[in-house]
């Protein structure tokens, strides 16, 4: 292990000398492991995450991170993190597509006990049929959970938003848990350039004691959390209590939007905003999006494209706002749900400008060819 | 130029490493690459594919490369078995675009299969690049050096120089080589560093056969 040097985080991030390196995603963010001063991993292998935890299973070899083992399924991995966190410490894990179905009941908790865990979702098809291809139909399920979550396009994405996540998610006022999703394959298989900061400068230790809530020790034993809940009085205050703590969860994510805007610019990318037709897409989605938005732009169509970064808080006084000007709105996507569509349609005034697709599912590419067929034929319908 | 390579094959035959090396050696040309792989939850044998994108410009496009203006076959069972992932094999490739086969016989395709890449003014290219792997390295494995070569030989998208940088960083495991040079070494790291150079050497050599074999079969 070279020896490593604590740096302020901003520093960093935003200002630190980058050498280009040709990573794929599943490396990116074990080099973003490597800086985030991790102290406990937990991981069980599934199809396209593994690779990632197991690189950063090396790391832990060589002295990265304090501890580290694989668990016996998702639900005891999320679970034994959801443990860490509370003990005070700072935590990564990953998981995909069947495995974020067994581990789900741990991320409203992991919320609700309002841990700064930060878990990458490399998203795949889930069953029946089984599949193991990009897919990302979870994310629409994860954005109720009240964890935060960013959809990374790339694996530079990857990197810089699992660092930011760290920081974001252990802000005192936000105390809430991270999903960094991407798309399976597209990003964690696929090798691009990817600028990272020096290997040994890393972040400042996690400070628990700036936790809002008490960090579980001799004095506050787990008991205090596990056996006293709200559900075993059952009274007015209870209840109560638990639906202000429900709203408190949400609260901790909108404070959130201005920590994400100083670490990560914007929860939002836009590239022309004032076109007649607006594409809005996140993850892969946006990158095959912008290569339509070129073509179609060379044919002398007047459309732009709106990068979505941050899906939880959700950018809604940016989007209502993007919606005013174009006629039309295209939204692709990696899921059959349309979950992305939905969350647009349900916060815009004309919903009815607003068409989904395309969408492509269950492990295809989405070729730039049919959304610029779309954007044509949205041009013609104007 | 943007270059939009599919490579076809068995897996085993490295058609993935193939395409790291060749992406690999584009980005130390001072271009920009995306590689992604693609198989199934299959074994050896099974289809699998690599894509590759290359350009002068940021790239940003994923996934398969659906619309292709090079395609690499490394097995015939692509074509006779349609072990691919799309078909047929040189299904969306582009006007002028470049097939090179790997087979020891130059009557692989169907008529009708033949005809259409005709029309499309395809340049088709046949290699015995797996022969070429065992008589030149002396093992199969190297099928995919043979095919690299073989592009190369056909289109100049990288400098051989950065393929065999990329080759010697991928095969040479980087610090065994880094630290040769100094008199510490113990007697194992010596070897694996001696098999290491012999490794990326047999390799260069495959690919500069096939590139040689390429470039002379243009010029008659």
């Amino acid at each position: 292990m070279v020896e490593r040097k604590i740096v302020d985080p901003e520093y960093l991030l935003h200002k630190a000398p980058r050498e280009k390196k040709f990573l794929i995603g599943n490396e990116a963010v074990a080099e973003a492991v490597r800086r985030a001063n991790i102290d406990i991993v937990v991981a069980y292998p599934i199809t396209p995450q593994s690779e990632a935890t197991h690189i950063v299973g090396d790391l832990y070899a060589q002295g990265y991170i304090k501890d580290y083992y694989r668990g016996e399924d998702e639900f005891a991995v999320m679970s034994a993190i959801a443990g860490a966190s509370m003990g005070g410490a700072r935590t990564f894990t990953a998981t995909s597509g069947p495995g974020t179905l067994r581990a789900f009941e741990m991320f409203p908790t992991w919320a609700g006990a309002r841990l700064p865990v930060v878990c990458a979702f490399m998203c795949r098809g889930v069953n029946s049929p089984l599949s193991i291809q990009p897919d990302n139909i979870e994310i629409g399920w994860l954005m109720d959970t009240g964890m935060l979550i960013f959809h990374a396009e790339d694996p530079q994405d990857f990197f810089d938003m699992t660092l930011i996540a760290y920081l974001v998610a252990e802000q005192p006022d936000v105390h809430l848990p991270v999903g960094v999703c991407v798309d399976g394959f597209f990003v964690t298989h696929t090798r691009e350039i990817v600028e990272l900061p020096p290997e040994n400068e890393i972040f400042p230790p996690y400070n628990p004691h700036l936790s809002p809530v008490p960090i579980m020790d001799m004095e506050t034993p787990p008991i205090r959390q596990m056996r006293d809940p709200f559900v075993m009085k059952s009274n007015y205050i209870s209840y109560n209590t638990h639906a202000s703590w429900q709203q408190e969860v949400r609260a901790a994510s909108i404070r959130a939007r201005k920590h994400i805007t100083r670490y990560l610019g914007s929860a939002v990318e836009v590239t022309y905003p004032e076109a007649n037709i607006l594409l809005i897409a996140s993850g892969t989605a946006a990158a095959q999006a912008r290569v339509a938005m070129e073509q179609a732009r060379q044919e002398g169509v007047d459309v732009g494209l709106v990068k979505i970064k941050v899906l939880r808080p959700f950018p809604e006084a940016e989007i209502i706002e993007l919606a005013q000007s174009p006629e039309r709105i295209i939204v692709p996507e990696h899921n059959i749900t349309g979950w992305l569509a939905r969350e647009i349609k349900s916060r815009i005034k004309d919903s009815g400008k607003v068409e989904g697709g395309p969408r492509v599912f269950g492990g295809m590419t989405m070729p730039p060819k049919i959304i610029f067929d779309k954007i044509k034929q949205n041009g013609r319908m104007m | 130029m943007k270059f939009s390579i599919r490579m076809s094959g068995l897996g085993g035959q490295g058609m993935v490493t193939a395409a790291n090396l060749l992406g690999s050696a584009a980005v130390k040309d001072g271009k920009y690459s995306i590689v992604i792989p693609f198989f199934g939850a299959e074994k050896r044998l099974a289809p699998t594919e690599s894509y590759l994108r290359i350009s002068d410009e940021a790239v940003y496009e994923k996934g398969e490369v659906t619309y292709p203006n090079i395609i690499l076959i490394f097995h015939e069972e692509v074509i006779t078995k349609g072990k691919s992932y799309t078909m047929p094999f040189y299904e969306g490739i582009e006007r002028n675009g470049l097939v090179i086969l790997n087979s020891r016989s130059d009557d692989l395709l169907a008529e009708d299969d033949l005809q259409q890449l005709i029309e499309l003014n395809v340049q088709i290219r046949y290699i015995p690049a797996t022969q070429l792997a065992i008589e030149i390295a002396g093992t199969e494995l190297a099928t995919n050096m043979v095919m690299l070569g073989a592009l190369l030989g056909v289109l100049d998208i990288v400098t051989l120089e950065s393929l065999e940088q990329a080759i010697a960083e991928r095969f040479g495991k980087g610090k065994f080589i880094a630290s040769a040079t100094t008199a510490a070494l113990d007697d194992v790291l010596k070897r694996k560093y001696a098999k290491a150079q012999e490794l990326v050497e047999k390799n260069m050599q495959a690919i500069r056969a096939a590139y040689t074999s390429m470039k002379e079969a243009q010029l008659v």
